[in-house]
């Protein structure tokens, strides 16, 4: 597999970019393997790639029923932050936001983290303070956190609505300027080349149907495209997480919801940072392309359709319009959803299950995306050694017997 | 966007209503009784069924009261509005 450089650019523009190798194989699934990942998006296609890296294993799969970054991977909005609450939380994102950094060149790969800064604003003095509080905490956790006042956000971002007599006027916000955005596509593509280049197997519309279980251990999975052994099988599903678990005959304390975004038609830049507001539910921030990506919120009941409802929509857009008069003419030019899989503390799930050799990776909800590197790295260390990483420890399956839930449903994105 | 139809004020949109999730979950009579496990399952495990799908709504914009309903969460179709403490329905497959 060539490396991607400014000479090897050179080389295949003077014959005419005919002979670009192909970027992952397709290969047919083998009988067996030392690992299974079920799941190709981001988080399983990393999971994949740090067996591979950090832990030597040469005879991984992914399986995708569908197409690798199909799912979440391709239908959020790209936004990168670490600055969650508890320890435990920041422990886990701000390794993740760690890795962001290194991770274009780590993949040789171009996943164009820009961290532009991430801001959440405060509309009322309760959330100013619960804000500050999160402050402090990012701070005493190590993460960058501070806070900026109206006239800072003046400058930061321009086209937000400053005026005083807003219906929720903007008391001042939080910056991470570490946090920013990345693209979402070539995260999935970038970690797919590189799994491949380590020897992983990226098999493509081969849906899991079913797990060969004996005697409380895994043994394989049933698929679409035939039986496939292995001893150890790491599902990555999102919101389909429960249905692979009932599979296993588990049962997941997950709520499988739609979670809404959309996009504008492109315009020039207008957007030099991440915006986002608990408060009147709306976040925003501008693609490379000159799209405006506007996160919106998820629909109230259990659902698996890949559409969400249009009250939904509409609460957004009030908000962003009144958030940003300057969007009030703009046409908007998709709007989409992607199951999510909301957990009761708005935290994580890494972890063993009842059945040996079987191990889940979600519950992400709302705001996977961020976590996908670390989530990858986590997850390779917890299925390759049987046991948990320090820092995914708190987020095992346990915590719902034990009680020592992680709750974050302040700091999860918009509240759900 | 769903159109439900509450037992009590018929037809309304959904934006009337709050979904409360799972229905026929039953509080353990004595909970006292139960270890960790048994507890933990019951507050927190859940089918999160892809299809059919039996779940509490409550009129929150309206009488503010509670019903069950079967939906199905992928064509969201709605099956079946019945009574809190009825059975689930018989339902054609």
């Amino acid at each position: 597999m060539a490396k991607y450089s400014i000479f090897a650019l050179g080389r295949n523009a003077l014959q005419g970019h005919r002979h670009w190798p192909r970027v992952w194989r397709s290969p047919p699934p083998r009988p067996s393997y030392d690992a299974i990942i079920v799941g190709g998006g981001g988080h399983g296609l990393a999971t994949a790639y740090y067996l591979a890296k950090q832990h030597g294993m040469d005879k991984v799969a992914v399986l995708e029923k569908g197409w690798i970054g199909g799912g979440n991977t391709g239908r959020n909005t790209t936004i990168v932050r670490s600055n969650y609450l508890n320890p435990e939380s920041a422990a886990i994102y701000d390794h993740a936001l760690t890795l962001w950094e290194g991770l274009s060149q780590e993949l040789n790969f171009n996943v164009m983290f820009s961290p532009r800064g991430v801001i959440n604003l405060a509309h009322d003095n309760h959330e100013a303070r619960e804000l500050h509080r999160r402050i402090y905490a990012n701070q005493l956790a190590g993460v960058d956190a501070e806070w900026v006042t109206p006239v800072q956000l003046r400058e930061l971002c321009p086209i937000l609505n400053l005026d005083s007599n807003m219906r929720y006027p903007i008391l001042g916000g939080t910056l991470q300027r570490r946090g920013g955005v990345a693209r979402h596509d070539a995260v999935a593509w970038g970690y797919a080349r590189a799994a491949d280049r380590l020897g992983v197997d990226i098999i493509q519309n081969c849906q899991v149907t079913g797990f060969t279980i004996r005697q409380g251990r895994i043994e394989g999975a049933q698929t679409s495209q035939g039986d496939i052994m292995a001893p150890r099988i790491g599902v990555v599903a999102a919101g389909h997480s429960s249905v692979l678990a009932a599979m296993a005959g588990l049962r997941l304390p997950l709520a499988s919801h739609p979670l809404q975004a959309l996009v504008s038609e492109p315009v020039k830049p207008i957007m030099p940072t991440v915006v986002m507001s608990n408060k009147v539910h709306g976040y925003m921030s501008q693609s490379d392309k000159g799209e405006l990506v506007i996160g919106a919120g998820i629909d109230g009941y259990n659902s698996y359709a890949q559409r969400g409802s249009l009250p939904v929509i509409e609460e957004t857009i009030r908000a962003i319009v009144e958030l940003f008069p300057i969007t009030s003419r703009l046409k908007m030019m998709r709007q989409w959803a992607g199951i999510v899989d909301l957990c009761p503390d708005a935290s994580p799930i890494i972890s063993g299950t009842p059945v040996a050799g079987l191990y889940f990776n979600c519950g992400w909800g709302t705001g996977g995306f961020k976590a996908t590197p670390g989530s990858g790295y986590l997850f390779a260390h917890t299925l390759a050694k049987g046991e948990a990483h320090p820092i995914n420890a708190p987020f095992a399956l346990e915590r719902f017997y034990s009680g020592a839930l992680v709750a974050e449903h302040g700091a999860a994105a918009v509240a759900h | 966007m769903l159109l439900l139809s509450c037992p009590w004020c018929g037809d309304r949109s959904e934006q009337e209503f709050a979904c409360g999730g799972e229905a026929h979950i039953v509080r353990p009579l004595a909970p006292e009784d139960l270890d960790d496990r048994a507890w933990g399952d019951y507050v927190f495990m859940r089918r999160n069924e892809k299809g059919l799908h039996f779940e509490r709504w409550r009129h929150v914009h309206g009488c503010g009261r509670w019903f069950n309903v079967a939906r199905n969460t992928v064509t969201h179709e709605i099956l079946a509005i019945y009574q809190v403490g009825d059975d689930r329905p018989e339902l054609p497959e």
